[in-house]
C-alpha cells in the first residue's frame, strides 16, 4: 500500500510528497517486526531505485514469505531525484548532513525531523546509497565504529562483499543512519556503484542480501545464510590519491587483486602528451573503490584498496 | 603590504589556483594579531567586495604607519575564485563546499586540501573574521556571530560595534566549518553577516569593513578614527522567534529588517500564483523587531519566513 509519510506545497501549483510503500502480511499478529528500507536522499544515485523496484517486485511474487512488515521509501529527496542533483536543489545542501532535523527549522529541517519521526519504532533501518559521479564503490556495508558490535550480525547477514567500520561521511552525526542509530533504531548503510548508473548485478546481490537480513529477522520465510565477508578496519584500508592534474587512465578494475608496487593506472596531460605521474599499489590487497571520472586534479581519489582478511 | 601565494594547485585545464593572502603590519617576524577571510563560495560576492575595500582601507592604514608595534594582519580576499569565475556556488569538480571540509586534510581530496591550505595560513591568529553568508536568500540586519563552543567571548564580539551578536549552538555540519575550528585552534573566531551575498550592497559592506577596522582598533592593533558604532544585544539564536509560512506561493513582504513591529501585525502575504489572491496572511505573533527577512518571491511552505527579536526592554 502506497502512503504519503510527509507533503509540503511548492510555490507553483504542485505539492511535495515523500511516500513509502508498506508490505504486509494480510492477517497480523502484532508481533511483527519492521524493517524500513530507503533511498534516494541523494537524487543522483539510481542504482538504489533499482534495488527498491527489484525487493518490491520480489516481495510481491512470493508474498506468502512475508512474515513481517516491510516499509519502502524509494524517494527522500524526490526534488533532488527529478533534477538529476545530489543534493537538495533549492537551497544547494547535502541533505544527509541535517538529520535528524528539527520541526522549528526550515523546510528542509522539518522534512527531516519528519522522515526520522517517520521511520522512529523500525526494528532495522536500511538507507541504500552509491558514490558520487568519481568513483565506484564495491558493494559493502558501512557502520560506525562504535556502533560495530550491536549492528554486526546484521551488517554480515547482507552477505557483501565486505563490513567498513568507519565513520565515513555517511555515517557520521548529521546523517540519517547516526540520527536513527541514536534513536535506538539499528540502522546500516549499504554503499555499492557509482551515481546515475544501475549496475545490476551489483544491485541484485543488494537485493539478496536484504531478504537475508529480512529473513534473519523472521520478517522472511526462510533459514538465514551468512556466508564469509571481509571486516576492514581502519588500518587494512589505504586510501590512493593522486599528486597531479590530468587524466587518469586505468589498469585494474573493480575487485582486481594488486600486489604492492602494482601499477593501478597512469595520470597523463593531454596538451603535453606525457605520463606525468604513475600510481602503484602502497599494499597488497582488493581494490573495492576505483576512479570512474577520468578528470582529475591534486589530491583526487585514485582508488581505495582493503588488505584483506576474513573474520 | 605584500601579495602572497599562500597555497597553489595545478588546475588542469585552466591557470594555476593560488591561493592569496594580503599580508599588512610588521614585516618578518611578528605578532599575529587578526586574519580575515572572504569569499568562501563561488557566489559570495558581497563578501570579496567587502574584503577588497578592507584590503584597500589597510593599505592606506599602513601607508599612514597605523598598523601598531609587531602587529600582523592577513587578509584572504577569496577562497574559492574558481568557481566565482565559472558561475558555480561550490568547489567546481567535487562540487562540495569548502567551508564543510575543515579542518582540511593535506592528503585529501582537492577541496579537501583547499581547507587544509586555509587553515594552515589560518592559524595562530590571536583574532579571526570571517564574512560568511547564509544558505537560505534573505536579508539580516548586519549581526556578528558566533558558535557556542565554550570558547566563544560575546564580549570581543561587542567591540564590533555591530548592532547585534548572535551565538547559536553548532549543528553536526558547523562542525566542518572554518569558524568552529579556528576557535578550536584558540583563535577567537567570528563570522560577520551582511544583508547581501550575490550582489554588491555599498552600504552594508562599509558598515562591515567600519566594524572590522573598530574592533582591530579597539584591540590595539591599529589606530583609525572612527566612531563607537553601537552597543551590541547579544540574542541566542533559539530565542529569536522563527515565522514559517503555512502556504506556499508567492511571497509579498509588508515589512523589512530593522522595522518595529507588533503582535498580530500583518508581516506578509502569500498569492496564490495562478490567481493572485490572498491565500495567507502571515502574522507576527509578538511585538519585536525584524532581525531576518525572506527575499525569495516564491516561497516554499513551511519555509521561514521572517526571524523576530522578542521586544527586549519593557
Amino acid at each position: 500500500m502506497i502512503e504519503t509519510v510527509t507533503s509540503m506545497e511548492l510555490p507553483v501549483g504542485e505539492v511535495l510528497r515523500i511516500k513509502k510503500n508498506r508490505l504486509q502480511p494480510d492477517i497480523l499478529t502484532g508481533q511483527e517486526k519492521r524493517a524500513c528500507i530507503v533511498a534516494g536522499i541523494h537524487g543522483d544515485e539510481m542504482g538504489s531505485q533499482y534495488i527498491c523496484y527489484e525487493l518490491i517486485r520480489r516481495i510481491k511474487e512470493n508474498y506468502e514469505r512475508l512474515k513481517g512488515i516491510v516499509d519502502v521509501y524509494p524517494a527522500l529527496n524526490p526534488l533532488g531525484l527529478d533534477t538529476y542533483n545530489r543534493g537538495f536543489p533549492v537551497f544547494d545542501f547535502d541533505m544527509n548532513t541535517i538529520f535528524p532535523g528539527s520541526e522549528d527549522g526550515g523546510m528542509v529541517d522539518e522534512m527531516a525531523a519528519r522522515i526520522v519521526e517517520e521511520l522512529k519504532g523500525a526494528d532495522l533501518c536500511l538507507d541504500l546509497h552509491a558514490n558520487n559521479m568519481h568513483v565506484k564503490e564495491a558493494p559493502h556495508v558501512r557502520v560506525m565504529d562504535d556502533q560495530n558490535e550491536r549492528l554486526m550480525g546484521y551488517a554480515k547477514a547482507m552477505n557483501l562483499h565486505a563490513v567498513w567500520v568507519h565513520p565515513s561521511n555517511v555515517v557520521k552525526e548529521g546523517s540519517l543512519v547516526y540520527a536513527m542509530n541514536q534513536e535506538g533504531v539499528d540502522s546500516l548503510v549499504i554503499e555499492s556503484g557509482i551515481q546515475m548508473e544501475t549496475d545490476r548485478e551489483l544491485c541484485d546481490k543488494i537485493v539478496n542480501g536484504i531478504l537475508n537480513v529480512m529473513k534473519k529477522m523472521g520478517v522472511w520465510e526462510g533459514e538465514p545464510i551468512v556466508n564469509k565477508t571481509f571486516i576492514w578496519e581502519d588500518d587494512t584500508v589505504e586510501y590512493i590519491n593522486c599528486d597531479s592534474t590530468g587524466l587518469f587512465i586505468s589498469s585494474v578494475s573493480l575487485f582486481s587483486k594488486v600486489k604492492k608496487g602494482d601499477r593501478i593506472g597512469v595520470i597523463v596531460k593531454p596538451i603535453l602528451g606525457a605520463v606525468i605521474e604513475e600510481i602503484t599499489a602502497p599494499m597488497d590487497g582488493v581494490i573495492f573503490t576505483l576512479r570512474r571520472y577520468p578528470s582529475v586534479r591534486e589530491g583526487a581519489l585514485i582508488a581505495r584498496i582493503a588488505g584483506e582478511s576474513y573474520d | 603590504m605584500t601579495k602572497e601565494v599562500l597555497y597553489s594547485m595545478d588546475s588542469g585545464f585552466r591557470e594555476e589556483y593560488e591561493l592569496i593572502g594580503y599580508r599588512f603590519g610588521k614585516k618578518g617576524p611578528g605578532e599575529k594579531a587578526a586574519c580575515v577571510v572572504g569569499a568562501m563560495r563561488g557566489n559570495e560576492v558581497q563578501q570579496l567586495y567587502i574584503c577588497s575595500k578592507l584590503v584597500q582601507a589597510l593599505e592606506k592604514i599602513e601607508k599612514q604607519k597605523g598598523i601598531l608595534g609587531e602587529n600582523q594582519i592577513l587578509v584572504i580576499p577569496s577562497v574559492n575564485y574558481l568557481s566565482m569565475n565559472a558561475g558555480r556556488r561550490f568547489w567546481i569538480g567535487e562540487q562540495t563546499d569548502i567551508n564543510r571540509e575543515f579542518p582540511g586534510n593535506p592528503k585529501g581530496e582537492p577541496p579537501s586540501r583547499v581547507a587544509d591550505a586555509v587553515m594552515q595560513a589560518v592559524t595562530g591568529y590571536r583574532y579571526g573574521i570571517q564574512f560568511a553568508s547564509f544558505y537560505e536568500t534573505g536579508e539580516f540586519i548586519p549581526h556578528v556571530r558566533m558558535m557556542e563552543t565554550g570558547l566563544q567571548s560575546t564580549s570581543l564580539a561587542n567591540l564590533f560595534g555591530l548592532p547585534y551578536v548572535v551565538t547559536s549552538k553548532p549543528r553536526p555540519f558547523d562542525r566542518r566549518t572554518l569558524n568552529y575550528n579556528w576557535q578550536m585552534k584558540k583563535t577567537d573566531a567570528f563570522s560577520i553577516y551582511t544583508g547581501a551575498t550575490e550582489e554588491v550592497d555599498e552600504e552594508q559592506a562599509m558598515l562591515a569593513v567600519t566594524s572590522v577596522l573598530r574592533f582591530l582598533t579597539r584591540m590595539g592593533i591599529i589606530r583609525y578614527q572612527c566612531h563607537n558604532g553601537y552597543i551590541a544585544s547579544v540574542l541566542e539564536e533559539k530565542n529569536l522567534i522563527s515565522i514559517k509560512c503555512d502556504m506556499a506561493g508567492f511571497f509579498r513582504e509588508k515589512v523589512s529588517i530593522n522595522q518595529e513591529v507588533h503582535r498580530g501585525q500583518t508581516l506578509a502575504v502569500i498569492l496564490d500564483p495562478y490567481e493572485g489572491k490572498v491565500i495567507s496572511k502571515i502574522k507576527s505573533p509578538t511585538d519585536g523587531i525584524v532581525f531576518f527577512s525572506q527575499k525569495n518571491p516564491l516561497i516554499y511552505q513551511n519555509s521561514i519566513a521572517f526571524r523576530i527579536i522578542k521586544r527586549l526592554h519593557g
